[in-house]
């Protein structure tokens, strides 16, 4: 198929070879015009550097490169991009905008805070709207990322216990939880715990108290959790955990199914990461930069790290140190230069206020009825791997359905590829055998839905009827048939250097 | 609402196809007695133009590093950007798009990523690099518990020379790790000795060049008196531009070497996102943390690019993973190897040259001041004075008359003697003639 009419480029019409920047740069040149200095004496102490080896382009040069490479993606912009545990909504514009206002984009970090007085009411504003929409006590609004979030609140956590005098060892975690939560707690000298779900996909407190000692420093539990599912017992848990003298460490990354529809601190949790790049649509940008503020319970609150905004009549003040800190707080630690994802915040405020609270609601509830939609629409021919019930919003497939074909998940995902969609998150949550986990968001319309569902019922049925054509080989009509990963593990090159000949393009 | 594309029309068809008859039927799951009827305590939506006003408000407050003379520098630096990178981060499958774990339909944002690691290396003097970490102080604490995988020792050594919010990055790191920190006293005068602490239980010596004071430092026997211990030598870059004009730390026997690259190609943002580099040996990527980009072919033998060696990451090997990280800072490697690639090595080179020229004329004409003594002797675009009073108080009254003019010692690192009378100062190639007497004028009248 992806033969027919040979072109001599290898290019095909709008899909065009493009080469590495180290193929067709030069040394020489550059697309920046600068005036050299006038001769002085240099103060470099005798370490100057000869060469770099960097390649250069012109302007038009490194346009046309960086647009040719632009055309080799997949973006929301361009079609639905269901990736369960992502939320990849709509990314407005106007929060580039904002983003950009010299005021925000072009200030410095220590400039002297009496030149920044917006900037500190920014973070201000938007951590009030962050702790009206948790109900919590406090945040912490460095993080870089959501995992940096995670460490943030079970540093917290460890912290307050190690003042107590109650150093505990074990962390409990969900086996479907996200990889970030064990590997952080490893990073912070835990042990970690599996707690299993039950038959219906959620968490039983009688599995968390069995669990619970006074070894058990807290417990990371995601909700609404990685199988889409709001953990009903939720406030059970909490009270079991707070019992046991441990604290609740909520994973924030499905936050964006219950925005206004209740609120963390209300179900008992002590701390919580905010992924800004989900829920409050900041731009993932190909995998970052994302960030990640911790909400907090009251008990966990005073922990937070530094630094830290506070309100003093007209005046905001950022507290950087631990010493210019009040007697009530007792922060942790630094976990970033600086003070936080400034550009993300501004982003986020800008999403928040253009929804304000009715849209925010709003957009939750259509996240959950567009991913109960496309549930109602598939599950007479997909499987569940924990029956058919109402998902909040995403819906987990399993591959159960694809048992007699010779079709794998990753076949049926590479099928939608062809059919222009970006595929689902695959093989996640690990609990579940072939999981397919479809996040559609509330930023479809109801003619996407219904198109991705029609296709998705089309692969279905071509996948029971021995297509295996269509799957096996799959994806045909992407900028690459399905590439080599052992190889690239296997043999790991990372870099391009000279040495290597380069390879022809097709 | 703008953002929503269902209509209640389709709301309600919708939600007869699931079989309900609202929408509370479907948080069903959330007890009764936490569900929310409102938020009641937040404004209702916003049109463009009222959030424009709002935030253009706030942004009004604040004084923007082009609209004044500008010398403030510690780990962020004011560079100009070509209009061509932002123009380019924007394009929708750069700016809407995730991590590539669909590479057949992420060749985009792989192939950058593999240039971004190729440039990070030639540019750091190391072999390889990762696909970077959320900013240069994060990177910098990363690498010290990769030395500490790499040599089973616990023991970071770092020098008094170190950015200080980056010492309390690796601080804060490892006080929650149960792992032990030799953190030397700042050091503006460049007197300490590094190589006298190092022993046997040093898993790594940490140490920035230029260093937080602006003095460079030759890496050399710091490396070799490192490698005799068997400890490893951990080289810290917070102004990346600094490597168009000095020798690479990779050349000068560094392990690792963490950089923070906001000057190229990033905006100031207040302080993030950033973009922070992270290079090492060949021999060592299996204990790298963060994403890394791989060369392989596809089916039919083309060539094309993977996220690969991720059995060291966190959604393979969970508590057993090099790091937590699952993210990389995209957007902001793109700006930055746009901006690399159209500044080339002739480009960057120059650029350099025109940082370290404008800051010795800088140098020169503050030191003129009477009772200003410059305390950097080797400097790149950075330096220290000592100023009579208060660094924090001058800067303060020069931020009066307009000018910013650095950052005072004492406010980055106040547990720390004798930093209280110093500013560091930056000149980049932003800052013209003119922005150099202003500054000198104003610390005349301020001192006087």
């Amino acid at each position: 198929m992806s033969g027919a009419h040979p072109t001599f480029t290898g290019n095909k019409a709008l899909q065009i070879e493009e080469p590495l920047l180290f193929e067709i740069g030069e040394v020489s040149k550059t697309g920046v015009d600068l005036i050299e200095p006038d001769a002085h004496d240099k103060r470099l102490g005798g370490l100057e550097r000869k060469k770099i080896g960097l390649p250069g382009l012109s302007e038009p040069e490194a346009m046309r490169h960086y647009v040719r490479l632009s055309q080799k993606n997949f973006a929301i912009d361009a079609g639905i991009y269901p990736l369960g545990s992502c939320t990849m909504k709509h990314n407005p514009r106007l929060n580039e905008k904002m983003a950009r206002l010299p005021g925000f984009g072009d200030v410095h970090p220590l400039q002297p805070q009496s030149s920044v007085q917006g900037a500190l009411e920014l973070i201000d504003t938007l951590a009030a709207w962050l702790l009206e929409l948790t109900g919590m006590a406090g945040v912490a609004m460095s993080p870089k990322a959501g995992a940096h979030g995670e460490f943030c609140g079970m540093a917290a956590i460890k912290s307050a216990q190690l003042e107590k005098g109650d150093a505990r060892a074990l962390v409990l975690v969900p086996e479907s939880a996200h990889g970030t939560n064990p590997a952080t707690a490893a990073l912070l000298g835990y042990k970690v715990r599996d707690i299993p779900a039950r038959d219906d996909g959620t968490v039983s407190p009688d599995a968390v108290k069995a669990a619970l000692g006074p070894d058990v420093a807290g417990i990371m539990l995601t909700n609404p959790n990685t199988c889409g599912l709001f953990e009903r017992d939720i406030v059970a848990i909490a009270d079991a955990v707070h019992a046991a003298g441990a604290y609740f460490y909520c994973d924030g990354a499905n936050f964006n199914a219950i925005v206004g529809k209740t609120r963390p601190g209300d179900l008992g949790i002590d701390c919580m990461h905010i992924n800004l790049h989900k829920t409050f649509s900041t731009p993932h940008g190909g995998g970052g930069p994302g960030s990640g503020p911790v909400v907090f319970s009251p008990a966990l609150a005073p922990y937070a790290p530094l630094p830290y905004v506070v309100r003093q009549g007209d005046e905001f003040v950022l507290v950087e140190t631990a010493g210019a800190a009040s007697d009530a707080n007792k922060p942790f630690g630094r976990l970033t230069a600086f003070h936080g994802q400034m550009g993300m915040f501004v982003r986020a405020l800008s999403y928040m206020m253009s929804h304000g609270a009715d849209g925010l609601r709003q957009a939750s509830e259509d996240a959950v009825l567009s991913a109960n939609y496309v549930r109602a629409g598939l599950r007479d021919v997909m499987t569940q791997p924990f029956g058919d019930q109402i998902c909040m919003h995403e819906v987990l497939f399993d591959d159960a359905f694809l048992k007699e074909t010779s079709v794998s998940t990753l076949d049926f995902a590479k099928a939608m590829i062809d059919e222009g969609f970006h595929p689902m998150t695959i093989y996640f949550p690990l609990v579940v055998h072939g999981a397919m986990l479809v996040e559609p968001t509330e930023s479809e319309s109801k003619a996407s839905l219904d198109q991705f569902i029609a296709t998705l019922r089309d692969l279905v049925r071509a996948a029971k009827a021995g297509d295996v054509e269509r799957f096996g080989g799959a994806p045909y009509h992407a900028p690459r048939a399905r590439l080599d990963e052992t190889r690239a593990a296997r043999y790991p090159v990372l870099r391009w250097s000279p040495e290597t000949p380069a390879q022809a393009a097709e | 609402m703008r953002y929503l594309p269902l209509t209640d029309a389709d709301r309600q068809s919708m939600l007869a196809s699931i079989g309900v008859q609202n929408i509370d039927e479907l948080f069903a799951d959330i007890p009764a007695e936490v569900r929310l009827k409102e938020l009641a305590n937040l404004p209702r939506h916003a049109g463009e133009m009222e959030v424009e006003r709002q935030l253009g408000a706030m942004a009004a407050r604040n004084m923007a590093a082009s609209t004044v003379p500008f010398f403030v520098g510690c780990g962020a630096y004011k560079h100009h950007v070509p209009a061509s990178v932002d123009h380019l981060i924007q394009r929708s499958e750069f700016l809407t798009s995730y991590t590539p774990y669909q590479p057949e339909i992420s060749q985009g944002t792989l192939q950058y990523l593999f240039e971004f690691q190729t440039q990070v290396a030639m540019l750091t003097g190391m072999e390889v690099a990762n696909a970077s970490m959320y900013d240069g102080s994060t990177a910098c604490g990363e690498a010290v518990l990769m030395a500490r995988r790499l040599t089973r020792r616990s023991n970071a050594l770092l020098s008094g020379g170190l950015h200080p919010h980056y010492r309390d990055v690796a601080e804060t790191l490892s006080k929650l790790s149960n792992s032990p920190v030799n953190a030397l006293p700042g050091d503006p005068l460049g007197s300490e000795d590094i190589i006298a602490a190092i022993d046997e239980e040093t898993a790594c010596v940490v140490v920035q060049s230029p260093d937080v004071f602006g003095r460079i430092r030759d890496l050399s026997e710091i490396a070799a008196a490192a490698h005799d211990k068997g400890a490893l030598l951990i080289a810290v870059v917070t102004e990346i531009v600094s490597l168009g004009a000095l020798k690479p730390p990779g050349e000068m026997g560094a392990d690792i070497v963490v950089a923070e690259g906001q000057s190229i190609g990033v905006s100031l943002n207040f302080g993030g996102p950033y973009v922070g580099l992270l290079a090492t040996r060949q021999k060592y990527i299996r204990q790298m943390p963060g994403r890394v980009c791989g060369e392989t072919v596809d089916a039919n033998s083309r060539r094309g690019y993977v996220l690969t060696l991720s059995t060291r990451e966190q959604h393979i090997r969970r508590e057993k993973a090099t790091s937590n990280i699952c993210t990389n800072s995209g957007l902001c490697v793109l700006a930055f190897t746009i901006h690399l690639s159209l500044l080339g090595e002739a480009g960057l080179m120059r650029l350099a040259r025109i940082n370290h020229a404008n800051a010795i004329a800088l140098a020169d004409g503050l030191s003129a001041i009477d009772g200003v003594e410059l305390l950097t002797g080797n400097f790149f675009n950075e330096f220290t004075i000592r100023v009579p009073g208060k660094g924090a108080d001058v800067v303060e009254a020069l931020a009066e008359k307009g000018v910013l003019g650095g950052v005072p010692a004492a406010r980055l690192a106040p547990d720390h003697a004798g930093l209280d009378d110093l500013i560091i100062v930056a000149a980049t190639e932003v800052n013209s003639p003119d922005d150099r007497a202003a500054y000198v004028k104003a610390l005349r009248e301020v001192l006087s």
